[in-house]
């Protein structure tokens, strides 16, 4: 950790943040250095330890190398090292979700007001009493943020949002920047560039949370109509609330399955985008919500999905390493995800999945939370890349 | 919403059941303890130098006076309740584990095949 990381107080601060006092603001950067540390300096051990120990006993027993991820897990299930270095990551986790919800529950009372304030009008959110969770969101809390992203433990209680947005810089250490949109950023970047004629009249984001990645969205195409769906009542009208204090007013949030997009016709979206949302699915929604999308997507049109690589050519130790959250984060369609074909996903779900192309978008650095770029200008390294597949109709 | 609810909320644990990761639980425990006292230890460490940098610049108070310092009931009563979000919040870790007896959660290597088709 040669250079110093950026602090927590260089987040730009919208309307609904809490006040974070000094010690609050101490114990986010200690977190924030901490899952540093461990992802710098502690996890390259566990590598050795696999390399050095585990790797070695298993050729012996095997007379070849591990096939697949599960063998290396397998293998290294044991292995003292890992063992703290998992233990690590998780009780940090865990300290940043308690840390959050510690600090917005000290403010509860006053932005539960406020949101409340900003969507009096009711002019930027639908919400659908009727709209039940599916299971690959209620059966456990993922990414271990309590009460996930839906619950609410009180009367329009938005907490589990709140804490969700104070608390992302400490697992992303700044790299998403002053509003944690770096990866919506990336792909309207990436339209502009790669796409310049390309102008989307309407805009589909399914999944949008609290619209981190929705919003940059309604900002590079602002006479675009953008509608964001999500099944999370307290995310979405923290989202909705959000918007407005951000000055973005050509988005609309909606309570809605994606499972279930009955409500749009055929043809009504020019582009739909999903930001690190097919991870969170289950095998039968990613067919039918893909499936929807192309139902709802006009000819020409496109989809794109912001999410981590696929685990395809990886060697297997990496795959295994990446492969972390899904036991360990409570994330427990990760892997699985991770290891689909998507361009034959695609073709199941009516697309010409020989179509498909992957590509990383690229947000500029944030100059609030990093400084300037060095002499010369150039951001070589420090830009952050994003992650993408899409496909074009 | 008073102090207690908060602290209670504060403290929720995720829904799914934690894997244990190292040999035995108590040590893991103790683990989860200790690097909560770590943050605690860091920020505190801030704060005291934040004090000195503002007590140079202003050259107010001696060492002395900081030695015998004796707070006010007002002072006495903000300082229980700050040491109670204390120990909420560095006894997390059993905090949750007592949620954790009363709950029925599956494994999420188990919600991962009700997930398959
Ligand atoms: C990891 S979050 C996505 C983050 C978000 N796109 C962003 O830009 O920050 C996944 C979201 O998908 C939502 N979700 C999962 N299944 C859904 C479904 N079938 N319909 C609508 N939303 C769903 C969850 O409620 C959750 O808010």
């Amino acid at each position: 950790m040669a250079k110093s990381l950026p602090s927590w107080s260089a987040l730009d601060k919208h309307e609904l943040f809490p006040q974070v006092k000094s010690d609050d603001v101490s114990r986010l950067n200690f977190l924030t250095h901490l899952n540093m540390h461990l992802s710098g300096n502690v996890l390259p051990g566990v590598k050795t330890a696999y390399e050095t120990q585990v790797l070695p006993e298993f050729k012996q027993q095997h007379g070849r190398e591990p096939q697949d991820r599960h063998e290396v897990r397998e293998a290294m299930d044991d292995n003292s090292y890992l063992q703290m270095w998992s233990a690590l990551r998780r009780n940090t986790m865990e300290m940043r979700h308690q840390l959050g919800r510690s600090i917005v529950l000290k403010d509860s009372d006053i932005v539960t007001t406020k949101v409340k304030n900003l969507l009096s009008a009711g002019d930027n959110i639908v919400l659908d009493d009727n709209c039940t969770l599916p299971y690959n969101v209620s059966a456990v809390d993922v990414h271990c943020q309590p009460g996930c992203y839906y619950t609410e433990y009180f009367e329009d209680d938005v907490t589990v949002a709140n804490s969700y947005d104070i608390g992302i810089f400490v697992t992303t250490a700044g790299l998403l920047g002053g509003l944690s949109d770096g990866g919506g950023q990336g792909l309207g970047n990436w339209l502009a560039k790669q796409h310049p004629d390309f102008k989307p009249k309407r805009i589909l984001d399914i999944g949008c949370t609290i619209g981190h990645n929705a919003v940059p969205l309604a900002q590079a195409f602002p006479d675009a109509e953008v509608i964001a769906i999500d099944v999370a009542r307290p995310s979405l009208r923290y989202a909705a609330a959000r918007a407005k204090a951000l000055g973005v007013h050509n988005i609309t949030f909606m309570q809605m399955d994606a499972e279930d997009m009955a409500e749009f016709a055929d043809e009504s979206f020019d582009l739909v985008t999903t930001a690190m949302f097919w991870h969170e699915a289950c095998d039968r929604s990613m067919i039918s919500i893909l499936t929807g999308i192309n139902r709802v997507l006009k000819t020409g049109g496109l989809t794109i999905s912001l999410e981590q690589p696929q685990y395809t050519d990886k060697p297997v130790y990496e795959q295994f390493i990446r492969d972390w959250d899904t036991l360990n984060n409570n994330e427990p369609y990760w892997g699985r995800m991770h290891e689909r074909d998507l361009a034959q996903w695609h073709s199941e779900c009516g697309f010409d999945g020989s179509k498909l192309f992957e590509t990383g978008v690229i947000s500029k650095v944030d100059e609030n939370i990093f400084g300037k770029a060095d002499e010369g200008g150039e951001d070589f390294g420090r830009a952050p890349v994003w992650n993408a597949f899409g496909i074009w109709k | 919403m008073d102090f207690a609810e908060k602290l209670s909320l504060a403290n929720t644990r995720a829904k799914g059941k934690r894997p244990q990761y190292l040999q035995d639980k108590q040590t893991e425990q103790v683990m989860a303890i200790t690097m909560a006292l770590a943050m605690e230890l860091h920020s505190t460490k801030e704060r005291l130098a934040s004090l000195e940098c503002l007590l140079a610049d202003k050259g107010i108070i001696s060492r002395d006076e900081l030695d015998n310092f004796q707070p006010s009931a007002t002072e006495t009563a903000k300082r229980s309740l700050d040491t109670q979000e204390y120990l909420n919040r560095i006894l997390l870790v059993l905090d949750q584990e007592k949620q954790a007896m009363t709950s029925n959660d599956k494994s999420v290597a188990e919600v991962l095949e009700e997930l398959k088709d």
